[in-house]
């Protein structure tokens, strides 16, 4: 007997909507057997991530708390994606972005008119990130230099950069050797709404995601975008011009994860520090992945993430499970939606037989 | 001034092996056409199990064969979504990363801080004799010398033989392989396994040689500059070879500078010189190819492959 | 005219094969036998369910419901490895041939023996066997090296290597100049003459007739007849329309009733070009013609001489080496905007086969739709609805994929839209590759009309289709054109044969 896949005559119409659920099911039975395996009761683990996540409005506002990164960073990578562009580097642009956007609060407010800080921090963010990002762009378009281990090596000497920063030149004189640059004037302070921690970086990713989601259906440069990346000899044919977009799009994308970057330090932290790269770049490129890299997903995606993220803190406080398990969960996720896919087209035939 | 040449010789071997391991296995899984960027969750899957194994054992040998057989089937679970679900390979060995590392993050835990056996660099005899030669390449750990056979092995395998004739046909042309007959699919499945256990072995290295003990996030990034090597290698083992003790020589520098008390160059600069050299490598081994017209992947690599169409 | 079936003489015997796939039955209850030493062609229209027949005899498909029995035992082939077992294999049209490995190792690729490879030996048991068959072949050469003849030399090789009883040949002459099929021809008889039979797929009549000693018709997944080539040469000409019947359905009308709309000034003239290929070598060597308006000249030969290059350099998709481009005395490059191009490969460059229909539409042409940074995609759907009832497109609604259209239909798509822009110049490769007889009409017929607007450059392979649409035939080898013939040159158009083959034309 062999099981083989085969190609449905038709495809699968009513079922593919329980694929994801299906998936996301199968993924967290994966979790169940971690959590049996360190010895905790897996439905209590989930009720607790649950509870963590919806249990008050406070909660869930921490959940739109950790889903802001996520989304400017899963928009980030989801717009180098649709033309076919692996943007690792997220991570390395979110901290260059905070980086350019806390020297600005740090150095410069003196020489800003008050209500100018917040709009050039943003600025001064969104370039850091994009100059971070044209790094790879530039090899990419100019040397066809692999762009996904370039982006991704750049994270790296960007997070040295940044521990060389707080921990050296940076380093608040007055910190008593706390790793960390001096609090950002009051004046650069993000805007926090309800009296949480949400705060003025959740409107930017809303903002991105509507603005990105108009350009990729009714501009013609979101059209060219959209045929690069789905068939690049089409687009040559169509002339599209290919290395400028290339460039153009590496610099939005590194321009949203230096936002990400910048939101991150102006409206959580209020200074640099270890907490700003916490891995929000990878995740972003989950989220874009798990939202098929439509921006409206995407948010969706982020808010879900979010949740499980503030969850796996809650339950390392109760149950002592280390968080870590909301990066297996969130791997063995996308692994399954993504296999998941494959049933719309093809079905499972047990064959029997003799050979 | 001889002795800073050893030293720095004897470093740039010792902190080459684990990259040179998880490169020539990975050679092997991209030659048969699937790309695996799991690379650095499959060497910290490789680095934990190999820990918890010979601290559970007590034997570092158990230790090691369990690193390479866990990680093994670590790297099928890529396998199984690149090679029969079809998913896209990128996403997919990303996935493998991230699941990697909060897996052995999760799992590792009570390990953290532990001492357990560890392997004890030793003298080759009588080749340690050699003066100078013998000093930098014969008083390694018993995980050093295998390297030294694995390159070889790898190449001739590759090049002289059937199985790697097959091989590198199922990574050029998998159709063409499969219409002579070459079971593709069990292929790819065999050598994405072989890829993940010399991952594993490289994480070995690192968590019972190179510095003992467990800590999350430890290969620091090493699997990606794996994946770089294989690049720069041109999917040869021999040239991988090269790139690692280039990447090692790195190091070294780096550590050298910091026991010479050398300040001309910040330290947090030496850092970052592995990744930067890697960005360095990749952007000189691309225009290499395009002047000379020649591309050293596998034309197949990444495409999933399909019988019925 | 059908053959007794009987299981215990043939050396294949395929009974009630059905093969879905989706949205079609490519094989509905197929009964063939293949004998012992013989010829048996396939012979049938694009899609009647040849190659899928054959794919499933070598392993390649596995049926839906049927038997197949080899040498009168049943089996059950899972992959094309159990069918090279039982001495069965094939030579798809799409060769199946790594490019980067020399001719040896493709040759012993997948066979058993010691680990330890010789190739020293392996190369001349090649050699040997290349001499034994006449099938001249360098076995240290790199596939890329050699032409597509050579790679078929290669396959045939291959085959003969492993010894096989039943060897399969799927449209083998469709990339041959006809010198190079008469070879061929012999060694297909050689293989029978050893008492092996070999399986002949094609669409083409003559040469049906003059090498087969059985013909197995197929029509839409159906066999239609099995019959004896003698029996149709007897009365020669009539039964070969039957025959030609058999596989479309109908009467075979191919006049498409051109006459010459040639004018004396010149549109596109091309001199001394030189373009590098893909490697780096001069694919197209100083070649020089020109097109006028109202003309309708032919690129001719057999693939992979230097046509693929000399249009990419047309279009500007490739830079040039040396020599000039002109349009109406511009360089080409600057109104490229005048010059529409059909590419041959219709899903993997000429529309985007994930992209719905009306953004397809808009591809080249986003230009006209496009207002400030925005496309006015309304402005698409209208310009959409009147090209797809002009030029008589099926397509159930615009936001279907491309990939969901059928051929025929996404070729005329590509066409209206390329029409659309009024070139001046259109070049049009194999506009009609693989498309039935009913699309290709409506294709050409809009390729003539379209000489109203200017000239038109043909690329094609295919002679039926160059003789019925161009006024100058340009005939290419090697990447230079041979000989220029008017299609008015009665004696001039003998000569095409051995020019395509690279014969120089005596004079």
């Amino acid at each position: 007997m062999r099981i083989t896949l085969k190609k449905r005559l038709r495809p699968l119409n009513w079922g593919r909507y329980l694929l994801i659920p299906a998936a996301i099911v199968l993924a967290l039975l994966v979790g169940a057997l971690l959590f049996l395996w360190v010895g905790v009761n897996p439905v209590r683990a989930y009720l607790e991530i649950l509870k963590g996540a919806f249990g008050s409005f406070y909660n869930f506002s921490e959940v739109l708390v950790r889903a802001t990164p996520l989304i400017l960073c899963g928009l980030s990578v989801g717009l180098a994606g649709k033309m076919l562009i692996w943007n690792i580097g997220a991570e390395g642009q979110l901290v260059v972005g905070g980086i350019a956007g806390a020297g600005i609060a740090l150095f410069f407010s003196a020489y800003i008119p008050g209500p100018l800080i917040i709009p050039v921090m943003l600025a001064a963010g969104f370039l850091g990130g994009a100059c971070w990002g044209l790094i790879p762009g530039f090899l990419k378009a100019r040397f066809q230099v692999n762009e996904i281990i370039t982006s991704l090596m750049l994270n790296y000497v960007a997070i040295l950069w940044l521990e060389h920063l707080y921990f050296g030149p940076w380093r608040d004189p007055a910190g008593r050797g706390f790793p960390g640059t001096a609090m950002l004037p009051d004046m650069a302070w993000f805007p926090r709404f309800w009296g949480t921690r949400v705060h003025l970086g959740l409107l930017m990713g809303f903002g991105a995601a509507v603005v990105i989601w108009f350009v990729l259906a009714y501009t013609r440069w979101g059209y060219e975008i959209r045929v690069i990346g789905t068939n690049l000899q089409a687009a040559q044919y169509a002339r599209i011009e290919i290395t400028r977009n290339i460039l153009l799009v590496m610099t939005i994308s590194g321009g949203l994860a230096g936002l990400a970057g910048i939101c991150e330090t102006a409206g959580i932290h209020y200074r640099l520090q270890q907490g700003l790269a916490v891995g929000s770049g990878y995740v972003g490129i989950v989220v874009a992945w798990l939202g098929k890299l439509r921006p409206g997903a995407i948010v969706l995606i982020s808010i879900l993430l979010g949740s499980l993220m503030v969850g796996g803190d809650q339950i390392q406080i109760s149950l002592h499970v280390p968080s870590a398990i909301s990066l297996v969960l969130q791997g063995a996720i996308l692994f399954c939606v993504l296999g998941g896919q494959i049933f719309k087209d093809y079905e499972l035939q047990v064959q029997g037989g003799k050979h | 001034m001889e002795s800073a040449v050893i030293f720095v010789a004897k470093i740039t071997i010792t902190s080459s092996m684990a990259v040179l391991y998880a490169t020539i296995g990975e050679i092997f899984t991209e030659r048969s056409g699937v790309l695996n960027l799991g690379v650095e969750g499959m060497m910290l899957v490789g680095a934990l199990t190999a820990f918890a194994a010979t601290d559970c054992f007590q034997s570092l040998w158990v230790g090691v064969l369990f690193a390479m057989l866990i990680s093994g089937i670590f790297a099928l679970i890529h396998g199984f979504f690149a090679i029969t679900f079809r998913v896209n390979q990128v996403v997919s060995g990303l996935a493998l990363t991230l699941f990697g590392i909060g897996l052995s993050d999760f799992l590792g835990r009570p390990f953290i801080g532990k001492v357990s056996l560890k392997f004890e660099p030793f003298g080759l005899f009588p080749l340690d004799k050699i003066p100078v030669v013998g000093q930098i390449l014969f008083t390694h750990s018993a995980l050093v010398y295998p390297a030294y056979l694995l390159v070889p092995l790898a190449y001739v395998f590759l090049y002289k033989t059937r199985y790697g004739l097959q091989l590198r046909a199922v990574g050029e042309n998998p159709s063409a392989a499969d219409t002579v007959g070459i079971p593709v699919f069990p292929m790819r499945y065999l050598y994405t396994f072989i890829g993940g256990a010399l991952a594993g072995l490289g994480g070995a290295y690192l968590s019972l040689a190179y510095t003992p003990g467990w800590k999350e996030q430890m290969t620091g990034g090493q699997g990606w500059i794996a994946i770089a090597l294989v690049i720069f290698s041109m999917w040869d083992p021999l040239k991988a070879l090269g790139g690692a003790l280039l990447f090692g020589f790195i190091n070294a520098f780096q550590f050298y500078c910091q026991a010479a008390g050398l300040t001309l160059i910040p330290s947090y600069v030496l850092r970052m010189l592995p990744y930067l050299f890697t960005i360095v490598v990749l952007i000189v081994i691309t225009r290499w190819e395009a002047a000379k017209k020649r591309v050293g992947a596998p034309a197949a690599l990444g495409i999933p492959f399909e019988r019925e169409q | 005219m059908s053959v007794p079936i009987t299981e215990k003489q043939s050396a294949v015997f395929m009974k009630g094969i059905v093969k879905r796939f989706p949205g079609v039955v490519a094989n509905q209850g197929i009964d063939f036998q293949i004998l012992r030493g013989e010829i048996h062609s396939l012979l049938g229209e694009n899609g009647a369910g040849k190659t899928t027949l054959m794919n499933l005899l070598s392993g390649v498909y596995r049926p839906d419901a049927g038997e197949i029995f080899v040498n009168g035992q049943k089996v059950n082939f899972y992959s094309p490895r159990d069918a090279l077992e039982l001495g069965i294999g094939m030579i798809h049209q799409h060769f199946q041939l790594v490019t980067n490995f020399t001719v040896a190792e493709n040759i012993v690729l997948g066979m058993f023996g010691p680990g330890k490879l010789n190739m020293l030996t392996i190369e001349k048991k090649v050699d040997e066997l290349s001499s034994l068959y006449g099938l001249a072949i360098d076995s240290r050469a790199r596939i890329w090296e050699l032409s597509v003849g050579e790679q078929q030399r290669v396959e045939i090789l291959r085959m003969l290597y492993r010894n096989v009883d039943v060897l399969i040949m799927d449209e083998p002459t469709a990339v041959l100049a006809p010198q190079e099929i008469e070879k061929l021809f012999e060694v297909m008889r050689r293989i029978k003459a050893e008492g092996r039979s070999v399986v002949f797929i094609t669409h083409k009549l003559e040469e049906v007739l003059a090498i087969s000693d059985y013909i197995t018709v197929l029509r839409r997944g159906k066999v239609m007849s099995t019959v004896r080539p003698e029996k149709i040469r007897e009365k020669d000409g009539v039964v070969s329309r039957e025959l030609a019947r058999m596989m479309v359905g109908r009467e075979v009308i191919l006049d498409v009733g051109k006459e010459s709309r040639k004018t004396d000034q010149p549109l596109l003239r091309v001199e001394n070009l030189s373009v590098r290929g893909d490697r780096g070598e001069l694919a197209v060597k100083d070649v020089s013609f020109s097109v006028n308006v109202g003309e309708i000249s032919a690129i001719l030969g057999v693939a992979g001489n230097g046509q693929r290059e000399l249009v990419e350099a047309l279009v500007g998709l490739r830079p040039k080496d040396s020599g000039r481009i002109l349009l109406e005395n511009d360089d080409l490059t600057a109104v490229l905007d005048r010059v529409a191009y059909i590419p041959e490969d219709r899903t993997g460059r000429g529309s985007v086969a994930d992209l719905p229909l009306l953004e397809n539409l808009a591809l080249t042409v986003r230009d006209q739709f496009t207002r400030g940074p925005l496309i006015h995609w309304k402005n698409v759907e209208k310009k959409a609805r009147q090209l797809i009832a002009q030029y008589n497109i099926a397509a159930p609604s615009l936001t279907m994929k491309a990939r969901q259209l059928s051929g025929g239909n996404l070729q005329k798509l590509i066409l209206a839209r390329e029409f659309s822009q009024n070139p001046l110049l259109l070049i049009a490769e194999q506009p009609t590759r693989g498309l039935d007889i009913g699309a290709t009409q409506e294709i050409w017929h809009a390729i003539l009309r379209q000489r109203e607007q200017g000239g038109i450059l043909l690329v094609s392979g295919d002679l039926k289709e160059v003789l019925s649409l161009a006024d100058n035939i340009l005939v290419i080898f090697r990447g230079q054109i041979m000989e220029i013939i008017s299609c008015k040159d009665d004696k001039g158009l003998e000569e095409i044969g051995p020019l395509m083959a690279g014969v120089e034309r005596k004079r």
